[in-house]
């Protein structure tokens, strides 16, 4: 038995796979994910909402190391989660890679990388993201 | 509106109850507060109970309809509303009920709140706590709970210098005052090393920074305060309560060190109450993790941001400190069977208005406060009562 | 007849690493002779979040990256490897999506052993030569499989590279392209099977080398040249050794083949290996120089390809963090503790 969560999943591959948030037509202010309107705008945003790729590129904020996971994760432990601004100003959650636990620190520039993030079992399917890697060069 | 009162408290033990199931649970708790409170139950005109997520840990949602049924009023045919806001939902069914009655709708409403946690093996307790998160976006990548409580940790320790210990020191305090309460899950103090000591769950956050899973339930009966006296010499009443919500996902709020959801809540049951937080004898906050107390005391009004840490090296939340905090050993040392923690802290603070504490007994605590919060902040609700 | 060739590339190598060593001890056996009889000193790991889908996105927007190609201007992508995610699921659809190419976009995945990239950039030629599309992308990458204690354990392992094929802007031209096939069953996989078992020294002489020689003379024949006059040679790498010997037999010398060998430091990347060998390859390549690449895959059958730089070579941004260089230069080591646990999760319950 496959737990049946595509549809919810695939809706959300082009904010998973390639960051697209959205912009206020009005205030310009940038949302991800994307919002139906504008929380400052309001009416005036609403139908005034345009897509907008997001960089990727951003900087931690805070982070932590998780040594107990969800179930879906325990193989991955220990692994730092962290909030990062991204540079047009939304923040997200996202686990970073690529780095020594040591070294993650508040304020490292990181960019965005595709990674699996969790599978449905054996028989289900693989649900791709972003995760978070020091910017590099 | 009218007065309200809470007239009967009950609660069962915390803890891991293998014995008990979700309806033993609730039917006892509701029995000893009826009870307590004098009332016959036909008297009952509503019942409002908490429950965070019965679907997932006992797979049975319609739980107003199965509470009722378990508790004997069936056959009354009485309205029966589950309330839920993650592990606020106890404090939510106290106010719900509060309005009803405040409103006139109702002279006397039956609060319960029952969580029975460990039908479900650990791993499906962990993410069913994380569905108070952002589930497709926090929870998704990988967050749990404690992560998330963990990078507030994180963020506090780098713009205030709050340190592990400090946030060990929360924990050493509560076990101190669980250790005196006949309720509590964990019945003996914790030295402070074991809690340094602890594995780590998620840096910089401990396991024994960090509340238990567990089963357990508590009930209160609300009256009318102008009927109250027909049932009961020591009616407590309520002057103030206060609800706040915030973005779901934490990355979404303004200040990541600050529950606003706490500080509108407490703002406005301030204000109804028409007190300021020193006038504050006794408070039950919600220290979910140990970072969540030092939080609470500050967006509660008692210490400014930033000083929690120091308040606790200063000693301010002991049970002879300036604000005593979490006398029944808040959630970390008393247990967080989540559905049941609202109501079972304003028990608490019913008990202690009432001088009833015994060996945790805070002196002359005259007003009292609970604080009860959703996920990682995105509810919270703030009831204040007084001693008549 | 229409220039046909590269006009821009990328690859992708994980970043954690075991030594040959760390393999040998956990099996009882002596570390030196086996990594100085292998050639390899080390292998690339894929973490548990990394499998043929990220590394081909990876290898692919590192592609885009280094030229100013609008992704809805690329009409196919064709992902080569004998590790795909699914059994049934396209890889390049993943790969589409990240990349902004759908959805006018022709797609299917390939299979054939380690040549399956080759055979990628072959279609997407053939596309672009008969105007079905403006740019083709062609990606081989692997994560591949070995049964634990195996002596095929200390080469698998993970990486690919991307290349977009086209008609405009070349930077190296394919100026001929020739395949050497037969029904060999040297090497094989059966489905539903996790590991793959081979035909031991079978593998050598009647396979790889007779695939491979075959078809290098043939494609020297076909545009007459002689080794000499390439500045590089890229073989498929199996280990750190047949490469080497092919190469010789050929009459190329140990200095045309270093830099397009990878095997020593990286392992076999499978459907990866001659895609990132040319990545190395152009990482460093002048206008005028001349490389010659001959793939091998199981089964069996040989891709060659006869390149020649161009001088837009000077246009394509040489960012350091897109170089092979970077990625030999950026690892981290772990033990064959981690290595199991990392390597078996792909099939945690």
């Amino acid at each position: 038995m496959v737990d049946g969560a595509v549809p919810r999943f695939w809706r959300e591959i082009p904010q998973r796979y390639n960051l697209e948030g959205n912009q206020c037509g009005s205030c310009k202010k940038i949302y991800f994910p994307p919002r139906e309107s504008c929380p400052i705008c309001r009416r005036k945003s609403m139908k005034n909402m345009d897509p907008i790729k997001l960089s990727g590129k951003g900087k931690v904020v805070t982070y932590t190391i998780v040594h107990t996971a969800p179930e879906k994760f325990e193989g991955q432990v220990p692994y730092p989660m962290a909030i990062i601004q991204l540079e047009e100003g939304p923040r997200i959650t996202a686990q970073l890679v690529d780095v020594e636990l040591d070294k993650v620190k508040i304020g490292m520039k990181v960019e965005k990388t595709f990674r699996k993030i969790q599978q449905d079992g054996h028989i289900g399917a693989i649900y791709y993201g972003y995760k978070f890697k020091p910017e590099r060069g | 509106m009218r007065d309200v009162s809470v007239i009967g408290v009950g609660l069962t033990k915390f803890g891991e109850l293998w014995d008990k199931s979700f309806r033993n649970l609730i039917s006892e708790a509701g029995a000893k507060a009826i009870i307590d409170s004098g009332i016959s139950g036909k008297e009952i005109d509503a019942l409002y109970v908490g429950s965070m997520s019965a679907g997932r840990f006992v797979g049975q949602e319609h739980v107003g309809a199965l509470v009722a049924d378990a508790s004997g009023f069936a056959h009354m045919n009485i309205p029966a509303i589950r309330v839920e806001a993650a592990d606020a939902s106890g404090a939510l069914a106290f106010r719900q009920g509060y309005f009803s009655v405040a409103s006139g709708m109702n002279d006397v409403v039956v609060i319960g709140g029952v969580e029975k946690m460990t039908d479900v093996v650990g791993g499906e307790a962990t993410d069913t706590l994380a569905t108070g998160l952002d589930q497709e976006w926090e929870a998704f990548f990988g967050g749990t709970l404690a992560s998330t409580y963990a990078m507030i940790a994180t963020r506090h320790m780098h713009n205030f210098g709050t340190t592990k210990k400090q946030l060990a020191q929360v924990a050493e305090k509560n076990h101190s005052n669980g250790a005196k309460n006949p309720y509590a899950q964990f019945k003996r103090a914790m030295p402070l090393e074991s809690i340094l000591n602890a594995p780590i769950e998620a840096y910089p956050l401990g396991m024994l920074d960090c509340a238990p899973v567990s089963d357990g339930a508590s009930a209160l009966i609300l009256c009318a305060t102008d009927k109250a006296k027909k049932y009961t010499k020591e009616p407590i009443k309520i002057i103030g309560t206060g609800q706040g919500s915030d973005s779901l996902a934490l990355h979404g709020r303004k200040d990541l060190c600050t529950f606003q959801s706490t500080v509108k809540a407490a703002e406005r049951a301030y204000k109804q109450a028409g007190i300021k937080p020193r006038d504050i004898n006794v408070a039950e906050v919600h220290d979910c993790y140990t970072i969540a107390e030092i939080l609470a005391i500050e967006d509660l009004g008692f210490v400014k941001k930033g000083e929690g840490g120091k308040a606790i090296d200063k000693k301010i939340t002991t049970l002879d400190g300036k604000i005593p905090t979490n006398p029944s050993g808040g959630l970390k040392a008393k247990g967080h069977p989540v559905g049941a923690t609202g109501v079972a802290q304003i028990a608490e603070i019913v008990m202690q208005l009432r001088g009833k504490a015994e060996q945790r007994q805070v002196k002359d605590a005259k007003i009292g406060l609970a604080h009860n919060v959703g996920g990682a902040g995105a509810s919270c609700i703030v009831n204040i009562l007084e001693a008549i | 007849m229409k220039n046909v060739g590269i006009v821009s590339y990328g690859a992708h190598i994980p970043r954690l690493r075991i030594k040959t060593e760390e393999i040998a001890k956990a099996w009882g056996k002596d570390p030196v002779s086996i990594s100085k009889g292998l050639g390899i000193i080390e292998k690339s790991v894929p973490s548990p979040d990394q499998d043929v889908a990220t590394i081909s996105v990876e290898a692919a927007r590192a592609a885009l990256a280094r030229c100013n190609i609008d992704p809805q201007d690329i009409g196919a992508i064709y992902v080569g490897s004998e590790s795909h995610p699914y059994a049934v699921k396209p890889t390049g659809t993943i790969v589409g999506e990240a990349i902004g190419a759908t959805p006018i976009l022709m797609v299917a995945d390939y299979e054939f052993a380690c040549k399956a990239g080759t055979a990628a950039i072959q279609t997407c030629m053939a596309l672009v030569k008969s105007n079905m599309v403006k740019y083709g992308m062609a990606i081989g990458a692997d994560t591949s499989q070995a049964a634990p204690g195996d002596a095929l354990e200390y080469a698998a392992s993970a990486g690919g590279g991307a290349f977009i094929i086209g008609s405009k802007n070349v930077i190296a031209e394919i100026n001929e392209t020739c395949s050497y096939t037969t029904d060999t069953p040297d090497f094989w996989r059966r489905e539903g099977k996790k590991y793959p078992a081979h035909g031991g020294r079978f593998t050598g002489t009647p396979a790889y080398f007779k695939h491979v020689m075959s078809n290098a003379k043939n494609l020297m024949d076909a545009v007459k040249t002689k080794p000499e006059d390439y500045n590089y040679a890229i073989f498929h790498q199996p280990n750190g050794k047949f490469p080497v010997r092919v190469a010789k037999m050929l009459g190329f010398t140990p200095e045309q083949v270093k830099q397009g060998l990878l095997c020593p430091m990286v392992g076999n990347t499978y459907s990866g290996a001659t895609m990132i060998g040319l990545a190395s390859v152009l990482d460093v390549a002048q206008p005028g120089d001349r490389v010659f690449l001959t793939s091998y895959g199981s089964g069996a059958g040989s891709d060659a390809f006869d390149i020649t730089i161009t001088d837009k070579i000077k246009n394509l941004a040489r960012k350091k963090e897109l170089l092979i260089s970077y990625f030999l230069e950026n690892k981290e080591y772990v033990d064959y503790a981690n290595y199991a646990k990392y390597r078996d999760l792909l099939y945690y319950d």
